[in-house]
């Protein structure tokens, strides 16, 4: 008889961690969005909690391509300085192309976003040819790519700022409809990645190859072919987040987008998107990217010193990851 | 007659998991110097009851008594304090540290002051281990650089010099070649003359007659029997592991070999691996690939299927000549393969069964966009093979690393059914499955053939060879050295060609 209970209460235990594991992150949602209600009464100011949405924006869309690579169990940690780049870049042809060269503005506003795309591409399947080709490690690739990128930026223009970039910010300032246009251009990709994984063949290898590489090879995988488009995805994704970002900041600013790949990992492991591969989903990050979001912008608004918020950021990821290896460790036991 | 204190002697040992009695009242009892066979099908609770002697589980019910004390293991460490060590299945080494710095990891002397490690000491004292063990390696070495063989019997000797009195082996053959094992059970014969007790697991029957001196056999938990090793046959072992007669190991052959060959290979060479290897197969037919471990036999079929390179020769499928350069080539030529290691390249563990079956299958499920996943059409075609396999799991959604060793292979076998191959080899289909599931795996074999697949089956198992393919061809240090068929097909002829002269092979190949 004894024993039965111990192994209902086993059971219990069980079913609370697994369902813990599973809500943690709305429960930290709403945790987070309460408190700062009552730190601050501007949180809950509409106009707030728009800008809130619009800066998220930016970071869920490196963060939408970062969780692909995560749980095909690599990583990449340039898409900031690659946004930083390529928005500069992208803001340059944009200048010159309507005040050199009288293109009209939304044609230039057109190219300059291609541009920018295009050259986070080509940076993207850079990354992917030293990891694929070479087999340097992701980490390591990427940090490099991270240092001669931001270079780049910088050499770029010189080290200065530029502004006066026209009406090319109407794409981070403007709205359509009352929504923000990078918060449209969110949701849309929102949309178009949770399809993409969830969905295509693309998706599911993507899950079989962090799950167990070489069983995926085993099972007609082609996995360099896979990583290359996951890192050009990251690319194009990179491209279109700086100028963005550009036009939100109304600046070219080569020092921008510092520390954006960090949120936005951090934000897909919130969400649930498992370091060690396999497991994770596109509304995971999108939750856990408003989380990291809020947290930014209740910092901002108390005006506490930045570093308390990089301390408590830093918490939140080893936090998330404990939990994600306990929930592993049971099952491995039951 | 009085009765000798034993060395060991666990009692009414009980242990659950959530929703598992593990074990239920076990016993084992050994005595000095004797080797105790440890048997029972996947599930039946071996490495439960293991992981609680070295200390792995400590939340048991029943107790432990080692020469008439009664003790209780905290954790691996104590109970090596007790006597006890354990030779994993997975060695448990650190392949980039020398011979000598494994020997004593945990345990590093220290010199002066008792700050440095004593590293003059370690080296001295590891060969000096070694050369009690009759090991003549170089405690310099890498352990990288070791076999799995040598590194078994480093780890012997590890244990030997920390006065284990107890050693448990856990399926120490499965990963070694024949004269590795002679030397294994010389070292084993050598322990027992010392007094050591050796708790020792295989899935090899042959085994147990050959160096057992009592065998217990468990049973999903329970514990059937203790036997004197020469008192019993093989059938009586079988039928009280699996709780009833097994009539036939092998299914009845309804396939019917045809004339039409699906894949012929000519003089194909894999870099050291294997050398100038011809042979035809045909529809319908089910041909055995035999040979002693590291002949070549794997990389063969690894070459075939794409995930090694082959160096030269041609590979023709049904009189077309094709070329493989990775496994989507191979597979869209309809050449797939089940791998020897099913948890490191047959399956994603953390994935469902449905979607390791659907992995490599994925365009069958496209729907008209041509882009976007069918998940209806998923489901029928996964659960269609799910159901024909008879896997026995809760639902599709369960994750494949729940399931046992004859279920996880059936998953395997069922995503490259779906996947429809015309040639298909096996490679070690039933290892580490218990004798019922073999069976069934058996069946699907059988069963594939009669519907005209072209199957190559790789193994290390002669009964299985012999019970169930319909010609052999067999290798010798990456030779093929012959090929017998029919009545031939025997345990003389196989191991005739399987130990053929190497230097006669290499010059007849040479010309």
């Amino acid at each position: 008889m004894n024993k039965t209970v111990d192994m209902k209460a086993n059971k219990k235990t069980h079913i609370i961690q697994t369902i813990f594991k599973k809500y943690m992150i709305y429960i930290l949602f709403i945790a987070i969005f309460a408190i700062s209600s009552f730190a601050s009464p501007a949180f809950l100011k509409v106009s707030n909690l728009v800008n809130i949405l619009r800066q998220t924006a930016i970071y869920a869309i490196i963060a939408f391509p970062i969780t692909m690579l995560i749980i095909s169990g690599v990583t990449d940690l340039s898409p900031g300085s690659v946004a930083a780049f390529t928005g500069v870049a992208g803001i340059v042809a944009y200048v010159d192309l309507t005040t050199k060269m009288g293109v009209n503005a939304v044609l230039a506003g057109l190219l300059a976003v291609a541009y920018s795309i295009l050259l986070g591409i080509i940076i993207g399947f850079v990354n992917g040819i030293i990891i694929t080709r070479f087999k340097v490690p992701a980490f390591m690739a990427t940090l490099a790519m991270m240092t001669s990128i931001r270079g780049a930026a910088l050499l770029y223009t010189g080290g200065n700022v530029i502004y006066q970039i026209g009406d090319i910010a109407v794409l981070g300032k403007g709205s359509i409809i009352g929504i923000p246009i990078p918060v449209l251009i969110m949701l849309i990709l929102f949309v178009f990645f949770t399809i993409l994984l969830k969905k295509t063949m693309y998706g599911r290898y993507i899950y079989a190859i962090g799950g167990n590489e070489e069983a995926a090879v085993a099972s007609g995988i082609n996995v360099n072919k896979i990583r290359m488009i996951s890192y050009i995805v990251q690319g194009a994704m990179g491209g279109l987040a700086g100028i963005l970002l550009m036009c939100r900041l109304n600046t070219g600013q080569p020092t921008a987008g510092e520390g954006y790949e960090f949120d936005a990992i951090t934000g897909a492991v919130l969400g649930g998107t498992s370091f060690t591969g396999g497991e994770g989903t596109m509304f995971g990050t999108l939750v856990g990217i408003l989380i990291v979001g809020m947290i930014n912008n209740i910092f901002n608004l108390l005006s506490v010193q930045s570093y308390y918020h990089q301390i408590l950021k830093g918490v939140l990821i080893v936090v998330a990851v404990i939990i994600d290896m306990r929930g592993k460790n049971s099952k491995v036991t039951a | 007659m009085m009765e000798r204190t034993a060395l060991l002697e666990m009692k009414n040992i009980s242990k659950s998991f959530p929703g598992v009695r593990a074990l239920d009242h076990v016993n084992l009892k050994v005595e000095k110097g004797e080797v105790h066979i440890l048997v029972g099908e996947n599930g039946a609770g071996k490495s439960t009851l293991i992981k609680i002697l070295c200390g792995l589980h400590t939340d048991y019910e029943g107790e432990i008594v080692i020469e008439g004390k009664k003790v209780s293991l905290k954790d691996p460490h104590d109970a090596l304090k007790y006597g006890i060590a354990t030779i994993h299945q997975e060695l448990n080494q650190v392949p980039t540290m020398t011979i000598a710095e494994n020997l004593f990891l945990g345990r590093e002397p220290l010199g002066r002051g008792n700050m440095l490690i004593d590293d003059r000491r370690i080296y001295k004292e590891a060969k000096a281990i070694l050369e009690a063990q009759g090991l003549t390696y170089d405690p310099h070495m890498l352990v990288r650089n070791l076999t799995v063989s040598q590194m078994q019997m480093i780890e012997i000797a590890k244990s030997v010099s920390q006065n284990a009195r107890i050693i448990i082996m856990d399926e120490p053959t499965s990963a070694i070649t024949d004269a590795e094992v002679k030397v294994l059970f010389q070292c084993i014969k050598r322990l027992k003359a010392e007094g050591v007790g050796i708790i020792y697991i295989s899935h090899r029957l042959e085994e147990m007659f050959e160096i057992g001196d009592k065998v217990t056999i468990l049973r999903d938990g329970q514990y059937i029997d203790t036997k004197d090793v020469k008192d019993v046959s093989r059938g009586d072992i079988i039928k009280m592991m699996v709780g009833r007669e097994l009539n036939n190991i092998y299914p009845e052959k309804k396939h019917k070999v045809t004339d039409k060959v699906v894949l012929e290979v000519k003089n194909l060479t894999g870099h050291k691996r294997f050398e100038n290897i011809s042979f035809k197969l045909h529809a319908g037919e089910i041909l055995g690939l035999a040979g002693l471990m590291g002949a070549g036999r794997t990389e063969i079929a690894r070459a075939l299927f794409g995930l090694d390179p082959i160096h030269s020769g041609e590979v023709y499928l049904e009189g077309k000549r094709i070329a493989i350069k990775n496994t989507s080539d191979a597979m869209k030529h309809g050449i797939m393969m089940a791998t020897e290691d099913r948890k490191r390249y047959g399956l994603v563990l953390k994935a469902t069964i449905g979607e390791n079956i659907g992995l490599p299958n994925l365009k069958q499920f496209l729907g008209k966009s041509g882009f976007l996943l069918s998940d209806k059409r998923e489901r029928e075609k996964e659960k269609e093979v799910f159901d024909e396999l008879g896997v026995k799991a809760p639902s599709m959604h369960t994750r494949a690393s729940a399931l046992s060793g004859g279920n996880q292979q059936k998953v395997v076998l069922a995503k490259w059914i779906l996947a429809n191959p015309k040639v298909f080899i096996l490679d070690e289909p039933t290892r580490g499955i218990d004798v019922g599931a073999k069976y069934e795996i058996y069946k699907i074999m059988t069963e594939l053939a009669s519907k005209g697949m072209a199957i190559i089956m790789i193994s290390s198992e002669l009964p299985e060879v012999i019970g169930m393919c319909d010609r052999v061809i067999v290798m010798r240090e990456h030779y093929l050295s012959g090929e017998v068929s029919g009545e031939e097909i025997n345990q003389e002829y196989i191991m005739e060609f399987a130990s053929a002269n190497v230097e006669e092979l290499r010059k007849a190949n040479a010309r």
